[in-house]
């Protein structure tokens, strides 16, 4: 048994040992993670903005239809991946607090138990587009159902390349030897990973919720 | 044992639950609960799922302590993004 950890610094401080000068205060302005994947980050940050006022647009332009093909959905699944999406950042950003401290084993775990929320994510929308595939409500029935399969399609992607980076991460990480170098694209990774789970909350409020 | 408790008495967890909790007032304003109008209730279904939003971006994705320019950006882009979700649910503006 190794230990799992001791009170959680908020972000940066606390570090120890050889990632210590990647913070050197508790208050450093810095940026998590390699400048690149911030890029990346604010520009899919941004094509989600567009599906999103998009979807609300047209929802506008056809409330009865959007408010009645909603209420086919199954707002208990879409919860359900909620939660989940909520606890796997949790999960990694427990990890990446630990891996400040270099104790590398639980930061595999952490990262570990976050692929198995992103893993039970993709099984539940399995399950949720077979359920409407059998009702005979696909891409092509309405409006709604084209932009819900559409950006929850999309987003699946993101899951799923996001499930790679944490099996890749959980790997990296238990490998031990956590140093500035290998914090960086911990925290990178950890940063995608967010916001995946991001672009969820907003989808999960547009598409189930909105009334 | 101890140590387990301390993973848990952390800032994140403290977020994470303040998540779970938006997820269930959420799921209540979607079911009208609150409100008496279903309108004011998708409002605040925005809102709140922007709220959320800036808690993943400042304490999961760690940019609290980002540099300034980059914090506010992402601020404003929650702000502006929420404001035109929130208008365009409201005012149903035909466009074109």
């Amino acid at each position: 048994m190794y230990p799992i950890c001791s009170p959680m610094p908020p972000a940066a401080d606390s570090l120890s040992g050889s990632v210590e000068h990647v913070a050197a205060s508790p208050h450093a302005r810095r940026i998590p993670g390699e400048a690149g994947i911030w890029v990346f980050i604010f520009g899919d940050m941004l094509v989600f903005s567009l599906f999103f006022l998009t979807f609300v647009y047209y929802r506008g332009q056809d409330p009865e239809l959007f408010h009645r093909s909603q209420g086919a959905l199954n707002q208990v699944l879409g919860a359900l991946n909620t939660v989940l999406m909520l606890t796997s950042s949790w999960c990694v950003a427990t990890g990446v607090a630990l891996a400040r401290r270099g104790w590398h084993r639980a930061v595999a775990r952490c990262f570990g138990l976050a692929f198995l929320c992103g893993l039970g994510f993709v099984v539940i929308k399995y399950f949720e587009y077979s359920e409407k595939i059998h009702a005979g409500v696909t891409l092509t029935t309405n409006d709604f159902f084209m932009y819900y399969y559409m950006f929850t399609g999309i987003h699946l992607m993101h899951v799923l390349i996001g499930m790679g980076v944490l099996a890749f991460m959980t790997r990296y990480a238990a490998a031990g030897g956590i140093d500035a170098r290998k914090m960086v694209h911990i925290e990178s990774g950890a940063s995608f990973w967010h916001v995946v789970d991001l672009l969820w909350i907003v989808l999960f409020a547009l598409l189930y919720l909105l009334g | 044992m101890t140590m387990v408790a301390a993973l848990f008495r952390t800032r994140i967890t403290a977020v994470w639950c303040l998540l779970i909790l938006a997820t269930i007032a959420s799921w209540e304003f979607g079911h009208g609960v609150g409100f008496t109008d279903l309108r004011h209730a998708g409002l605040a279904v925005i809102v709140v799922s922007f709220v959320k939003v800036r808690f993943v971006v400042l304490d999961f994705m760690e940019l609290r302590h980002a540099p300034p320019a980059m914090r506010w950006a992402v601020e404003a882009w929650a702000v502006i993004v929420c404001a035109a979700l929130c208008g365009l649910y409201w005012w149903r503006p035909v466009l074109g």
